[in-house]
């Protein structure tokens, strides 16, 4: 599976992560160029159908990116994200899709390293888990 | 309907994207996108040659929609929305792609991937654009008034230059007296300034205004509104009284670090913080010999902050101790000395001449403290020496970091602003826009944001209270269209969006005797919360909404699955 280049989308809400995605940038940080981000305002506005959306129609992985718990732009939303992402995790594994082709994780306006690493270890992850095969199923 | 007209402009920035990427092949790409009229790269998008060429292409090829693929949102959106604008589109019109942050600067060794990765973005762009609709943004009125929560030092600056522009002010102050810790601290350094004179200066400012409004031993007890409308509760001696505000100053200032019983703080006699000193050197009491140990309870794992001010305030109280003593004996034992700009580190230098010895210590071996011959003996292994060395003292000084006041989390609760682990106010952007909060009209100065000296809370204070009089003085604040609003023939008043909503901006009210969620816009901030929490897809955020969001993903698998099969 050496040759196989994912297809991954990310959402970064854009005080937190997508700031810390820019400061990566900005610091030439380097990492594989799989992912494609959204931003959005907040992650708790991320619509878990986008997901279900994504995976079903062949994206190999997505990735829900927000602030820290506690540094919410919005306060309290990603209060919201980390309850509702770990849910959609159990219901791709109930439907049969691998719960690791959807990660949330937290990246601060301050992180463009943890992006790097973000990126860097979920492009690996699913590399190993090779192609969403509902690519496959859609074609 | 007539089909959107979307101009895809493609910037080289120099080299920084076209080194990496190959914007002619993208241009191509782009022209075989849906609704594209025109494509194109510039040099630099964003010079004044490029935003040029931009409106051109708008009027020769009768654009409607414009998509960017540049650099940051963050940073070059609203020169390019004005650009439109100016163009004659709407400037919620435009949609920016970044290639540079996220594509270019990041993939620089592999230019085909980077290469192909922006066709996609750029496709997503494209998909979202054709979906955007005009917006037309709102305004809403502001109190001509302002709110200073804190009467330090920073806290008096800022509310002092709000009255002098004629600004209704009220100050809010928890103790009895203005000046806050500066009270505790005779003398600031390094020019020694009376903290006194320098408190009463910025006092008589305010008692010579009938505009200024000063609250003591009083606090804010609850928060509600919006920029340009704020109202407060202060909570004072008797009543409570209710004051709205266009703007939001927050100077709640630190306080001191007390130690929990390190260096035998508390157990044995002499073993003082630096505001302990203070107290004594404001009495007259000189130490003969004294010890300071830096860095106690900062810079370590769990905190490890520095809190910038206390080797100075080590150095100064070391020279005021050699210069009322010139046989005293001062020694500082520290980490590395902070004696941060022109005049601090003259008063380093000052302070050696003087006599004081500075001692660098480590971690790894931190200074103990015990009783010797009815005084004190600090033995620390010293590491410029490579030894252990004990000096005799009959004071030890602990300087300690300013830490947020203990009600910190309370009130950023109430003002629903983050803070850091330590519990410091995070500001908007510490360049972009320093002193102010993310939360518009909400501004943040002096120690309360991170451990400031004197000067730096004035400053800091007087730059709050530049930014918060903008608003005030402009009398009208605009509302960015990307708030939500809730689709009535399909919600079905269950109130998820209400309690999804951290700003209380949206109520169930009745409509046509059915009840409805309605959006406050105003009161609305854009995060899209309630679109997601919303059963009914009756929600949706203006600029991000669903149908959008699915354009782009569909973009994004047409363009990366299907055309590399």
């Amino acid at each position: 599976m050496s040759d196989f280049n994912p297809t991954i989308l990310a959402f970064c809400c854009n005080w937190c992560s997508y700031a810390g995605a820019d400061l990566a940038g900005v610091s030439r940080l380097q990492m594989p160029p799989n992912v494609h981000v959204i931003r959005v305002m907040c992650s708790a506005s991320v619509k878990p159908e986008y997901v279900f959306k994504a995976l079903s129609q062949g994206i190999d992985g997505v990735l829900v990116l927000g602030c820290h718990i506690g540094d919410c732009h919005y306060l309290t939303g990603n209060h919201r994200t980390a309850k509702r992402f770990p849910l959609a995790q159990k219901i791709l594994r109930n439907i049969g899709i691998d719960e690791r082709r959807l990660r949330l994780d937290w990246v601060s306006a301050a992180e463009g390293e943890k992006f790097q690493q973000v990126i860097t270890e979920f492009v690996a992850e699913i590399k190993k888990l090779g192609p969403n095969p509902l690519r496959e199923v859609r074609l | 309907m007539l089909m959107p007209r979307i101009g895809v402009f493609i910037c080289h920035c120099g080299h920084n994207i076209a080194s990496v990427v190959d914007v002619e092949k993208v241009v191509e790409f782009a022209r075989g996108l849906p609704n594209v009229a025109f494509a194109s790269h510039n040099l630099y998008s964003c010079s004044e040659e490029g935003l040029g060429a931009i409106r051109k292409s708008i009027e020769d090829n009768k654009l409607d929609r414009v998509v960017v693929a540049a650099c940051t949102p963050r940073t070059h959106e609203p020169l390019f929305r004005r650009n439109c604008e100016r163009a004659g589109v709407n400037k919620y019109l435009f949609e920016f792609v970044n290639i540079r942050e996220h594509c270019s600067w990041i993939h620089a060794k592999e230019p085909e991937a980077a290469t192909r990765k922006a066709m996609n973005l750029v496709a997503m762009g494209v998909a979202k654009a054709g979906l955007l609709e005009p917006q037309s943004e709102g305004e809403s009125n502001v109190i001509p008034a302002a709110l200073v929560i804190g009467g330090g030092i920073a806290g008096l600056a800022a509310a002092s230059s709000l009255v002098s522009q004629g600004i209704e002010t009220h100050l809010v102050e928890k103790q009895a007296a203005l000046g806050g810790m500066l009270n505790e601290i005779p003398v600031v350094g390094p020019e020694m300034i009376e903290s006194k004179d320098l408190i009463e200066n910025y006092k008589r400012a305010l008692e010579c205004s009938p505009k200024a409004h000063v609250h003591l031993s009083s606090r804010v007890s609850s928060l509600s509104g919006f920029i340009g409308n704020f109202e407060a509760t202060i909570q004072g001696g008797r009543c409570d009284e209710k004051v709205k505000v266009g703007a939001i100053i927050v100077a709640t200032g630190g306080r001191e670090f007390v130690p929990n019983g390190e260096y035998g703080y508390g157990s044995l006699p002499g073993v003082m913080t630096q505001l302990e000193l203070e107290r004594r050197l404001a009495r007259g009491e000189i130490p003969k010999k004294v010890v300071m140990i830096q860095c106690v309870g900062s810079r370590q794992p769990g905190r490890e902050l520095c809190s910038r001010v206390c080797c100075n305030a080590s150095i100064k109280n070391a020279i005021r101790i050699l210069d009322a003593d010139p046989n005293a004996e001062a020694s500082i034992l520290h980490r590395d000395i902070m004696s941060y700009g022109t005049a601090a580190e003259r008063a380093y230098k000052d302070a050696s001449e003087k006599g004081a010895k500075f001692y660098r210590y480590g971690l790894e071996k931190i200074p103990s403290v015990k009783r010797k011959n009815g005084g004190l003996s600090v033995e620390f292994y010293d590491e410029t020496l490579d030894e252990l060395v004990a000096l005799d003292a009959d004071t030890v000084v602990l300087s300690t970091p300013i830490l947020p006041v203990e009600d910190v989390k309370e009130i950023a609760k109430m003002l629903k602003v983050p803070v850091d682990k330590y519990g410091f106010f995070l500001e908007a952007h510490v360049k972009l826009r320093p002193v102010e909060f993310a939360t518009e009209g909400i501004f943040i100065c002096g120690s309360a944001r991170w451990p400031s000296s004197v000067s730096e809370c004035i400053a800091q204070g007087l730059a709050a209270a530049a930014k918060a009089s903008i608003p005030i003085r402009e009398g009208k604040v605009v509302i960015e269209p990307i708030t939500a609003y809730s689709d009535p023939e399909k919600c079905i008043a269950c109130g998820n969006c209400v309690l999804a909503c951290p700003y209380e901006a949206i109520e169930i009210v009745l409509m046509d005797g059915k009840r409805k969620a309605r959006v406050n816009e105003a009161k609305c901030k854009g995060c899209g919360n309630c679109v997601a929490a919303c059963h009914n897809d009756a929600m949706e955020q203006k600029g991000f909404d669903t149908r959008q969001l699915a354009a782009m993903i569909d973009a994004l698998i047409k363009n990366a699955l299907e055309v590399s099969q």
